[in-house]
């Protein structure tokens, strides 16, 4: 029941929002309806019944509407309604252009992305997949930055490739089952079908995945996106909607294909590290915020893909922290990349500088934010990173040893970032700054507090993905 | 009793909260006070737990809470107090409490708020180092490790409006981040082999580890300690450092974080006298950076460069004690260096504050009349430093000497010779700034001034300690007891015992001090009455320049990477990854406009379109699926 309650509150949530033409109803009741769905989840943490919900959906196909909640999707699906109520909180100020249609998207990427974590039928988490990726398209074409027709049709037909050839790669293992064929997860799961089959079906679904989350070198549609899509939105695409993936490699490859992942181990890890290593340089460079979050994004993601394919233990235990802890840290950057913007009109690190003098409290927040990212010990990052590393480490000595540098190139370009916007004089920009408003504070504040809880005590949501 | 182990990181931890939280509504006094008194109630609970230690040694503690668990692996949030943690946790709080003392004095022209943020800084960083050496496991040893780290960034970088301070403080950082990357593969080393992080555990389990893994992380642990411990190649953030606050680098840099390597190898003794090559390593290294920095501190100008080199070289000595099995000694040497490092640096910092912030010593010379107590002071600091009996660096000093000599003679005379240019440069410092004849501004000697009772009471504490600390390791050659290493004996187990004849020993340390003493004597008479005022030329110039190390890492590493970095960013993505991706959108737009023309509107042609695409779809699915699995693999 639990299940079913958290696609549908954001579905009719967003349907509803489509219908109000107030600016300030809008932004309340999408507050209060994301909140809801927020206490939904957190009721299912402590439930452990009435969590699985199943309906007739394609009989003729084999195919139900069956969705269900272990640890890992209740924790993701956690990370899902935690981030709505925090960014409409940070964006409360904000105002877009037709507030109803921004909102109603938001709420209906929301439900396609609970679908896919809740999904335990294959064509339903096509479906879901797939219609996470249809409001994503609209917010970003319609309230995106400058090229945002461009990148965004580039990322669509990026993902939109990689779903298809998901499609044939769940088709495939559809037409294995046997008697009269089912898309049911566990169906799925019995199959144990010979490494050459695994082998093929792996490359198609992997690069589905491999798009989406994105690793290297399926990566540039990312910081271009991230780059020009509002910044509510990339909150959620980075935040949450590239976990997707990540999930859907542990749910969908690991456990049915694990022939095929054993042997493209070396394979995935290898590109992941160089991924890692390739986009922390970049993100030296850079001179933006948006896109040295994003590039710093891809490393991270890199590390989890990486840790993954270690399949052991307690590199994919670590994963299933990072994802929950990797969604906060990355919102809270978004935040504050957009407070400076919105504020200041620019996300040039050439354009700013001194404004730890005018606005003290962003400063801090940021920079524990800023500590997370690199994952300093008693940081929620730190745990998840570790035990990544310690999987990576169990699995090849050198592949943790050149992963690592990426902790060393990791604090370079977190600690330019935070040098080149905070510290040294004021300069033209950041003269007038002022501190931040209450409810950026709020939600900045939120997020810092679960970083550092969940830095000193992690063990619940260790518990949880156990 | 063992539960109030948790108040001494816990002190620390609320003033910072209260002077983090409250720094713009508290008064300064209010925030001194309270950063100082949390530091002071942690001493007098370390204290407590001492003569506990010392009366029924090590003491059990039970884990705070379970911090990792997975499956195979469970890390606890636990601490242990035992005889060197001891030690550690009565330096770090008595120096710390005397240097937040200090700073209530120090930093009074700061505007209320940064006072607040400094207190709250050094306290964060006092928890951090308590967390250090109180930690039960590896994990927990580097929570503080990295929170030192954090913290010495912080406050290296307190006034954020420079610049220049701002890329020293991520300097710091960074190189620190080198050394932790190798801390903590040793970490996942020790995990992989031995399923634990526990101290106990693992020294338990060493004896199963195989020669090539304990050297392998052994090194990957010094390799951690070069960067906190700043040893070659690691060294260059800690002069750099120096842009902080003064009671800053004589916390940090000179009493506490920096000498946390050398605790991390205390506590791993067992793993590392396992290990000859790495023991070799560490002499090595340690011996050469004691060398090195040591020549750089003669021809520096500013006067906390000489101390930061003075340290560099300092810790050298300690590497070198424990590169030699002498624990006891290196540890000895942490306290007494503890002493009088802080001592120098808050008498320098007393210099500078009558001074108004000049740190030139070729603009001072004279202050002996007008600072007589900062000058009293920093005069025992320096004769302990340079290793004249009976103060404490002599003692220290000639531990880690002797066994030096015991494990290879040429070690000990390179050893002598950094003494002897230990005593010169500092000498050189103390001539040059405080005999000799004024050389500032008529403005700056107008408002000379001895500094007040809160900066000159720490100075004298320390300048006692200095005096007497080595009281506690007096050699059984002198009739002593040697305390400290009956003390220290149930961690230190792998302390290597040499033989030395009484004889040989005491000539030894007639060399070493005869030499010391004519460094000193020389300087002095170089020193005082012409003061070396223009820049170095020649030799002196490399050496001034810091034999060019700086820049040095500048052209083989840091620009290297960042043409690396721009090729990736300008060539390989744009034009390369990005450009293939655009490429096949673009091949799939011309073809498509090309297939267009298929579309010719001849019924004709559709017909004959369908039945090619029957037939190809028949002899797909006829083949019992063949060529649809061919065509997947395909794919």
């Amino acid at each position: 029941m639990y299940s079913l309650l958290l696609i549908l509150i954001p579905v009719v949530a967003g349907l509803l929002s489509f219908f109000l033409k107030e600016e300030k109803t809008v932004k309340g009741f999408a507050l209060l309806a994301s909140i809801v769905t927020l206490v939904v989840s957190l009721c299912s943490l402590c439930s452990t019944t009435q969590l699985a919900f199943s309906a007739e959906w394609i009989p003729s196909l084999g195919s139900k509407f069956s969705l269900s909640l272990d640890g890992m999707s209740k924790m993701l699906c956690l990370l899902n309604c935690i981030s709505l109520p925090i960014i409409f909180t940070s964006i409360y100020k904000n105002s877009y252009k037709n507030t109803s249609g921004f909102y109603g998207l938001m709420f209906l990427m929301q439900a396609g992305i609970m679908g896919v974590f809740l999904a335990s039928d294959a064509l339903l988490f096509y479906f879901f997949w797939e219609l996470a990726l249809i409001p994503a398209y609209f917010l970003c074409s319609i309230w995106g930055g400058e090229k945002r027709i461009q990148v965004t049709f580039k990322f669509f037909i990026y993902t939109f490739v990689g779903s298809l050839l998901m499609l044939l790669g769940l088709i495939y293992l559809y037409l294995q089952t046997p008697g009269s064929h089912s898309f049911a997860y566990n169906d799925f799961l019995q199959l144990h079908l010979p490494a050459k089959q695994q082998a093929s079906v792996f490359a198609l679904m992997f690069i589905a995945f491999a798009i989406k989350m994105p690793i290297f070198p399926f990566h540039t549609w990312q910081p271009d996106a991230y780059e020009q899509a509002p910044t509510p939105v990339t909150m959620v695409l980075s935040g949450v909607m590239v976990k997707m993936g990540i999930f859907a490699v542990i749910k969908w490859i690991l456990p049915i294909l694990p022939l095929a992942v054993n042997g493209h181990a070396n394979f995935v890890i290898i590109l992941s590290v160089i991924g890692m290593l390739y986009a922390s340089l970049i993100a030296i460079k850079q001179d933006d915020i948006k896109r040295l979050v994003a590039y710093s994004s891809i490393a991270h993601i890199g590390l989890m893909c990486a840790a993954i394919f270690t399949n052991t233990n307690i590199g994919i235990q670590g994963v299933l922290v990072q994802m929950f802890n990797h969604g906060i840290n990355v919102i809270g950057l978004w935040i504050v990349a957009d407070v400076i913007e919105q504020q200041l009109g620019t996300r040039k690190f050439s354009e700013l500088g001194g404004l730890a003098q005018k606005a003290p409290t962003l400063a801090i927040l940021f920079v524990v934010m800023c500590f997370a990212n690199i994952a300093l010990p008693l940081t929620n990052a730190f745990i998840g990173e570790f035990l990544m590393f310690s999987g990576l480490f169990q699995y090849n000595v050198w592949f943790a040893a050149v992963a690592g540098i990426s902790i060393i190139l990791g604090a370079v370009y977190t600690l330019n970032m935070v040098q080149k916007i905070f510290y040294g004089d004021t300069v033209v920009a950041t003269d007038k700054a002022v501190d931040i408003s209450l409810n950026i504070k709020l939600a900045l504040v939120i997020l810092v507090v679960v970083i550092i809880a969940l830095g000193i005590y992690p063990m619940p949501l260790m518990n949880l993905v156990k | 009793m063992n539960k109030l182990v948790y108040l001494i990181p816990l002190f620390p931890l609320i003033g910072f909260l209260i002077n983090g939280l409250g720094r713009k509504s508290l008064s300064k006094s209010l925030i001194g006070v309270i950063g100082s008194g949390a530091i002071l109630a942690s001493f007098a609970v370390s204290l407590v737990l001492f003569f506990d230690v010392k009366a029924n040694g090590a003491m059990a503690v039970n884990p705070l809470f379970t911090f990792i668990q997975t499956s195979t692996l469970k890390i606890d949030f636990a601490f242990q107090v035992d005889q060197l943690s001891c030690l550690f946790l009565l330096i770090i709080t008595g120096i710390g409490f005397l240097i937040h003392v200090y700073s209530a004095s120090y930093m009074h022209e700061e505007e209320p708020q940064h006072f607040g943020r400094y207190f709250a800084y050094l306290n964060l960083f006092v928890f951090s180092m308590l967390l250090l050496v109180l930690g039960a496991n590896y994990v927990i040893m580097f929570i503080g490790w990295e929170g030192v780290g954090l913290c010495s960034y912080l406050l290296i970088g307190y006034w954020f409006k420079n610049n220049n301070y701002n890329a020293a403080a991520k300097k710091a950082f960074v190189m620190n981040r080198i050394g932790d990357l190798g801390f903590l593969l040793a970490v996942f080393w020790i995990i992989n082999k031995l399923g634990t992080v526990n101290y106990h555990d693992v020294f338990a389990k060493a004896a199963t580890l195989s020669n090539f893994d304990v050297t392998a992380i052994t090194l990957l642990l010094f390799v951690g300690a070069m960067g906190k411990s700043a040893q070659i190649p690691l060294y260059t953030w800690l002069p750099d450092a120096m842009a902080g606050p003064t009671p800053v680098s004589a916390l940090i840099h000179a009493a506490t974080m920096v000498t946390a390597g050398i605790y991390m190898i205390a506590r791993s003794n067992v793993l590392f006298s396992m290990s000859e090559f790495t023991m070799h390593l560490i002499a090595i290294i340690g011996l050469a950076t004691a060398l090195f920095s040591a020549t750089i501190a003669i021809k520096q100008n500013d006067i906390k460069k000489v101390l930061a080199y003075s340290t560099v070289s300092q810790l050298g000595y300690m590497f070198l004690g424990l590169g030699c099995g002498a624990y006891t000694g290196a540890v000895f040497h942490v306290m007494t260096h503890a002493f009088f490092k802080a001592l120098l640096f808050l008498g320098a910092g007393s210099v500078i504050h009558a001074m108004h912030h000049e740190q030139d010593i070729r603009n001072m010379g004279g202050l002996k009349k007008k600072l007589p107590i900062t000058h009293i002071t920093f005069l025992l600091g320096c004769i302990a430093i340079s290793g004249i009996p009976p103060f404490s660096g002599f003692f220290s000093k000639d531990e880690i000497l002797a066994a030096a000599f015991a494990h290879n003679k040429v070690y000990w005379i390179l050893g002598v010779a950094g003494a002897a240019m230990t005593a010169f440069y500092m000498f050189r410092l103390y001539a040059t700034t405080f005999l000799g004849n004024f050389r500032g501004t008529h403005d700056q000697e107008h408002h000379l001034h001895e500094s007040p009772k809160a900066m000159t009471i720490p100075l004298i504490v320390l300048a006692i300690l200095s005096v007497i600390g080595g009281m506690v390791g007096i050699p059984e050659l002198m009739g002593g007891h040697h305390e400290l290493h009956h003390f220290l004996s149930p961690v230190l187990v792998s302390e290597k015992a040499y033989e030395i004849e009484h004889s040989t020993e005491w000539m030894l340390m007639g060399i070493s001090v005869t030499i010391a003493a004519i460094a000193i004597l020389f300087a002095v008479n170089k020193f005082s009455k012409k003061p070396e005022m223009q820049d170095a030329e020649g030799f002196g110039k490399v050496l001034a320049n810091k034999w060019y190390v700086d820049e040095l890492y500048d052209t083989i590493i840091v620009k290297p990477l960042e043409a690396v970095a721009n090729c990736f960013k300008n060539i390989i993505e744009k034009s390369g990854i990005d450009g293939a991706v655009n490429g096949v959108g673009k091949f799939v737009q011309y073809s498509s406009r090309q297939v267009r023309l298929l579309q010719s509107g001849q019924v004709g042609t559709y017909i004959l379109f369908m039945v090619l695409a029957f037939v190809v779809i028949v002899l797909i699915w006829i083949n019992d699926g063949h060529i649809y699995r061919f065509i997947t693999k395909l794919f």
